[in-house]
């Protein structure tokens, strides 16, 4: 009998052995960095030459939250998150996405290649073409010229501004995407009733469609937020948080904490603040897609 | 079909052409730029018709220290974190999709949680840990860091691939006396190809375009890849060579899309869905 037993476990145990490098590479070098991130959090560590760091219990957090710095960055992450991912690439890419239904083949492939490539594009080259979009004597300002209408030095007067606009053009694709997939999803019998009904379009959309597309608009959100607050390379090649720290969010407020100011411990205190917000959105996402695991 | 909703049907679609092509025009001014610009003699800032077509800000920036060596650190990085990524998804995805256990469940949810993290936030602490260690610029500390990172992702794609392999066609494997490893290699893998090259296509693209994770790892400045390098061209050099920049962007982002395009077939709305998507 209990050999039989030991011998069953022996055989989970050979099966469940292709998993050990997966498991130790996560180990290693995810969850031992997170535990660090919680540890040093704690510590005044600093980036010169400290001989040991101490303890210093919940200094980091008091001092984060008394920083006008801090506050200004998690301010600007929330304008940042909010213009950017829940109002931007989410309803644009919503508006995409239906009226890529209705629209000719041509056209539709034509839109989804030139959207597509925007987000395929590495990060920091995207940075650099919305650089020179927004740049004084760039694109954006010779339209402006070109319309009679009045020019701004977008990177210095708005730069959270260009920085969401940037982002909403680097990653409303995947929002379409989604919601193509799930808008395809919908019955067509009930499409075409509801057409043949003659129900207004706006009223279609908030009793039909939006509806029967709730989860992948909780999904998309989700993800497209989680996306948004870890984006540091967009807003470092555009602004580098500035000027002054006019367009600061979170993880490039963490940075120059941790390296301009040698302040690792501090800059850690932010970062994991940042991961408990980001747990907090995953914790919701995993919530959503419960019933597809 | 009564004519009326026909015609109204014709009238959607011109007016949903329309919108279309509204926001692709607003969309492809950026593209427009650095195409125009990188064979633009006299390139600035904004989108214009080249004052005539040249070729050498191609062949100004296609030396050695500008952009052969930058691309050869990117393809060793993300060539070495690809595979290490896409070697250790597949063992792990294997008795995740074959043997039903009671920790699969908990262990997939957990995978699935590390997806959705910002792994922007934890790069200061992998520095701090990365010096105490000595992994600090290394190229294996940043291919283990990069494999790491893109696991999660890699592992759920691949088990979901993998669930869709009949398990009766390895039951005749067995039978004939082949163990897992032997039918992980020579029938579920082979049958799984398309999806197993959208999960290494995948990581790669994602490890090619990551600024942040070698722009804190790596020190040295004949190590960095091209994601990190091209910030040189805003160096302290003052003039900044906009069709020069734009060349190199073009040749840098090229590999990328051409990936994406061999996949793109089959990258549908549910792949999207199935897990994160981080810049």
């Amino acid at each position: 009998m209990s050999t039989a037993r030991r011998g069953v476990r022996a055989r989970s145990l050979t099966r469940a052995l292709p998993v050990a490098p997966a498991v130790v590479l996560l180990f290693l070098f995810l969850a031992g960095p997170i535990a660090y991130c919680a540890y040093i959090a704690f510590t005044d560590l600093q980036l010169t030459g400290q001989a040991h760091s101490s303890f210093v219990g919940f200094a980091n957090f008091r001092t984060a939250f008394r920083d006008e710095a801090f506050l200004n960055a998690v301010w600007l992450t929330l304008v940042f998150t909010v213009l950017s991912s829940l109002v931007g690439q989410n309803t644009l890419g919503l508006a995409l996405a239906s009226l890529m239904r209705r629209a000719s083949k041509p056209v539709r492939t034509l839109t989804g290649g030139i959207v597509i490539t925007a987000w395929v594009l590495p990060e920091v080259v995207a940075g650099f073409l919305l650089y020179a979009f927004f740049r004084r004597e760039g694109t954006l300002n010779a339209i402006l010229d070109w319309l009679h209408l009045p020019r701004q030095n977008w990177l210095f007067t708005l730069p959270i501004l260009a920085v969401s606009f940037a982002n909403v053009w680097r990653g409303t694709a995947f929002s379409m995407l989604v919601y193509s997939a799930a808008l395809d999803d919908i019955p067509k019998e009930i499409t075409e009733a509801v057409e043949v009904d003659g129900a207004s379009g706006p009223r279609r959309l908030w009793h039909i469609t939006l509806p029967m597309i709730r989860r992948s608009i909780g999904t998309n959100l989700m993800l497209n937020t989680l996306q948004t607050l870890s984006v540091f390379g967009l807003i470092w090649v555009m602004t580098r948080g500035g000027p002054g720290n006019k367009s600061q969010t979170l993880p490039l407020f963490m940075y120059e904490q941790a390296f301009q100011n040698s302040m690792i411990g501090y800059g850690t205190a932010v970062a994991l603040l940042l991961l408990l917000v980001g747990s907090l959105f995953a914790l919701v996402y995993l919530r959503l897609l419960r019933t597809e695991v | 079909m009564a004519s009326p909703l026909a015609s109204r049907r014709t009238g959607r679609r011109l007016a949903a052409d329309a919108g279309l092509l509204v926001v692709a025009a607003a969309f492809v001014l950026p593209l427009a730029w650095v195409i125009l610009s990188s064979v633009d003699p006299h390139a600035d800032l904004r989108v214009k018709a080249p004052d005539g077509l040249t070729l050498g800000n191609f062949t100004a920036v296609l030396k050695p220290d500008i952009t052969f060596t930058p691309l050869l650190n990117s393809l060793l990085l993300c060539g070495g974190g690809t595979l290490l990524t896409v070697v250790c998804a597949a063992l792990a995805a294997y008795p995740l999709s074959r043997f039903p256990s009671r920790l699969n469940r908990p262990f997939l949810l957990t995978i699935l949680f590390a997806t959705s993290l910002p792994i922007t936030a934890i790069m200061v602490p992998v520095y701090a840990l990365y010096v105490r260690v000595n992994l600090i610029d290394t190229l294996q500390g940043t291919v283990l860091f990069f494999a790491a990172s893109q696991l999660p992702f890699a592992i759920w794609l691949m088990k979901n691939f993998m669930d869709s392999v009949p398990k009766e066609l390895e039951e005749a494997a067995w039978t004939d006396g082949a163990n897992s490893a032997q039918s992980l290699v020579r029938i579920v893998l082979p049958l799984m190809a398309p999806g197993a090259a959208v999960v290494t296509v995948f990581s790669f693209v994602m490890m090619w375009g990551n600024f942040f994770v070698p722009f804190m790892l790596l020190l040295t400045p004949d190590q960095m890849p091209a994601s990190v390098s091209i910030n040189e061209f805003f160096g302290n050099r003052g003039m900044v060579a906009y069709g020069q920049l734009a060349a190199f962007s073009v040749i840098y982002s090229t590999p990328v899309i051409l990936l994406y395009v061999l996949i793109a077939r089959r990258l549908g709305g549910g792949f999207a869905l199935g897990g994160a998507m981080k810049g």
